[in-house]
């Protein structure tokens, strides 16, 4: 199986990495990734425990630097050294469990570290009211009814807070967004929740990079899958060039568990 | 939430398992309710068997409006900091250490009070700040660092003093002090002009050489309105009171979204050190000396105002306001025991009692805040 290059566009992609590299120490976490993600696109990037999906996904939000290896944002060389480099340069990260603060207020959470203020003789207050209609009307144009958007984020079902989170990062202009396993630990319903509005913000133009490692959840919204296995790329594939009984193969890396796998009469 | 459907509702059927809110239930989720709640309770409780004991006189009064604004002043910045997700245990010795710092350069350096002052300012600022910076940069548990300050503060307090003044107390600093204007803006009355015209009119009593019963408003007062009033307007209406809220509800995420967490917190260890120095040029101008037993036990003090208020034991929830009645509560039982003759080893049980209810209550609203079960 060799790597496939999957677009013709000439436009320079959002994000690109080649031979990212990056040691701890003595432990060598990425040894070699390169992918890209552009406009319009969701990458999907899979990877079995340990492959290197977070650190990778680390070093795109400025929170690790990388030990060699070019790092490119819409064809520029860049080198962050805080997450707020960033998403200054419009990388925003949505964690699985550290998106929001739960005993805090929807809209306060909305406007975390983005404040919007309002100049009163020489002191600058946060203009609430602002911050609640503008997050209430986010949630509204994604379907979520907010019946109140000064109560705490903790009432809010995990889907919710997961979409949130994104329209939080979409409204404050990301171009790319990375998920990160933004559905391992939602409900089947909460989860396609999630997912149709992946679809919705990809629509919109924004490329997204999308981190799990259930295949289903890949393949139902990805364009792109890249897979890494052990720090290393193992390909990119495009979805029509990839079923889904392929990719999981892929993934799993492993012929002892392709083999568990068929032992058990399916996919694992 | 019948108030908002028109907003809420769209064109989706409502959720049928979603209960409706009722404006009560709304008002339940604030953080201060029960010390509000606690304060009628006490007042209607001290209403009716300290009636007559002079404890709602003008003078009886001032007496637990006194200790309300002495614990006001340390409760507001102990609240932020709960608020933020951290302790301060050094506060009370930290009362006792600015004491010295203002008496020994008076005393025995000849320093002008003004610079003392200045100096206990400054230094308790540095302190405050060591304290954060050591909680922030380790990730101990702020409990056990400002533990450690607790003693460090204390015993610098005893043995500075021994070994200048060769006992606990330094005292003198009136006579240093002199005209200073230091004196009145932490010890003087306010308003000394409106309380004989009340005392005139007959609303206040006079004392047998015609002066009124209350001369005026205490600075410790005035000083507690405007520390609990910047701090509310801090925490509920500026951008730093949203970090406080992020930093100590979810640090984490609050980092993710660009927060500067560990600066956000070291401003609130120097607060609470600022609001603590207050409470002490307050003391040693009112009495002319630093003792080196002040402050023993405030901190556990201003703790108890602020969960009393509130305060979330975990963080990220909690207000000043809250924390306020918590010191007024506090006011006015201990004076209100006074008032009433009761031994005042009740006053300690009614804490206790107080603390226990205050923190179980808190519990159930953070459960409903958050809707878990």
């Amino acid at each position: 199986m060799s790597e496939t290059t999957v677009h013709s566009s000439s436009e320079a992609p959002l994000i690109e990495v080649r031979d990212l590299i990056k040691h701890f120490g003595p432990v060598v976490a990425l040894n070699g990734v390169s992918m890209k993600v552009r406009r319009g696109e969701v990458l999907c990037l899979l990877g079995d425990n340990g492959a290197g999906k977070s650190t990778l996904i680390k070093t795109l939000s400025g929170v690790h630097k990388p030990t060699s290896g070019a790092f490119l944002v819409e064809g520029r060389p860049v080198a962050f050294s805080t997450p707020r480099d960033a998403l200054d340069a419009g990388i925003a990260t949505v964690y699985q469990d550290l998106a929001m603060v739960p005993l805090t207020s929807i809209a306060r959470n909305f406007f975390m570290g983005r404040e919007p203020l309002r100049r009163a003789g020489p002191f600058r207050f946060l203009d609430l009211d602002l911050a609640e209609q503008v997050a209430r009307e986010e949630m509204r144009k994604i379907g979520i009814d907010v019946r109140d958007p000064s109560q705490a984020v903790g009432t809010l079902s995990g889907g919710e807070r997961q979409c949130v989170a994104i329209a939080r990062a979409v409204y404050f202009g990301a171009k790319v967004l990375i998920l990160d396993e933004p559905t391992s630990a939602l409900g089947v319903a909460q989860t396609s929740m999630v997912l149709k509005y992946v679809h919705q913000v990809r629509a919109r133009g924004l490329g997204v990079i999308f981190i799990t490692h259930n295949v289903r959840h890949a393949y139902a919204v990805g364009n792109t899958f890249t897979v890494l296995n052990r720090g290393r790329t193992l390909g990119t594939y495009e979805k029509a060039a990839i079923g889904i009984e392929e990719l999981q193969n892929l993934m799993a890396g492993d012929k002892e568990l392709q083999l568990l796998s068929d032992d058990l009469g399916g996919m694992v | 939430m019948v108030e908002n459907q028109s907003v809420a509702a769209g064109n989706r059927p409502a959720d049928e398992r979603l209960q409706k809110q009722s404006g009560l239930r709304r008002l339940l989720s604030r953080p201060e309710l029960g010390a509000i709640a606690g304060t009628v309770l006490v007042f209607l409780f001290f209403g009716a068997t300290a009636n007559g004991t002079g404890m709602f006189a003008a003078d009886g009064i001032m007496s637990w409006v006194t200790v309300t604004a002495q614990l006001t002043i340390i409760a507001t910045g102990a609240a932020l900091l709960m608020v933020g997700g951290e302790f301060d245990l050094s506060v009370g010795s930290m009362i006792g250490f600015a004491g010295m710092m203002i008496a020994i350069p008076t005393v025995y350096f000849g320093w002008p009070v003004e610079l003392s002052v200045l100096f206990a300012f400054c230094g308790a600022l540095l302190i405050g700040f060591l304290n954060g910076l050591i909680v922030v940069r380790t990730r101990l548990p702020s409990f056990i660092v400002t533990l450690a300050s607790l003693y460090i503060l204390r015993g610098m307090t005893i043995a500075l003093s021994i070994l200048f003044a060769n006992r606990t107390i330094v005292s003198g600093v009136k006579n240093f002090a002199g005209d200073s204007f230091m004196v009145p803006l932490f010890s003087g009355k306010a308003f000394y002009g409106l309380f004989v015209w009340l005392a005139d009119a007959g609303v206040i009593g006079k004392l047998p050489n015609g002066q009124p019963a209350v001369q005026g408003i205490p600075a410790v007062v005035i000083w507690a309105f405007a520390i609990a009033l910047t701090g509310h307007v801090v925490l509920t209406r500026t951008r730093f009171g949203n970090w406080i809220f992020g930093a100590g509800g979810d640090a984490n995420a609050a980092r993710n979204v660009g927060v500067p967490v560990a600066r956000v917190k070291i401003v609130l260890f120097m607060a609470t050190a600022f609001c603590a120095t207050v409470y002490a040029t307050c003391q040693v101008m009112e009495f002319g000396s630093a003792a080196a037993d002040r402050g023993v036990l405030k901190e556990f003090e201003a703790i108890i105002a602020a969960v009393i208020g509130g305060c979330l034991l975990t963080g990220g929830y909690g207000s000043v306001v809250g924390a306020f009645f918590g010191a007024l509560i506090f006011g006015v039982v201990q004076m209100g025991i006074l008032f009433t003759g009761a031994p005042n080893d009740w006053f300690q049980v009614f804490l206790g009692l107080m603390l226990l209810t205050a923190v179980l209550f808190n519990s159930y609203i953070r459960r409903r805040a958050t809707g878990e079960r």
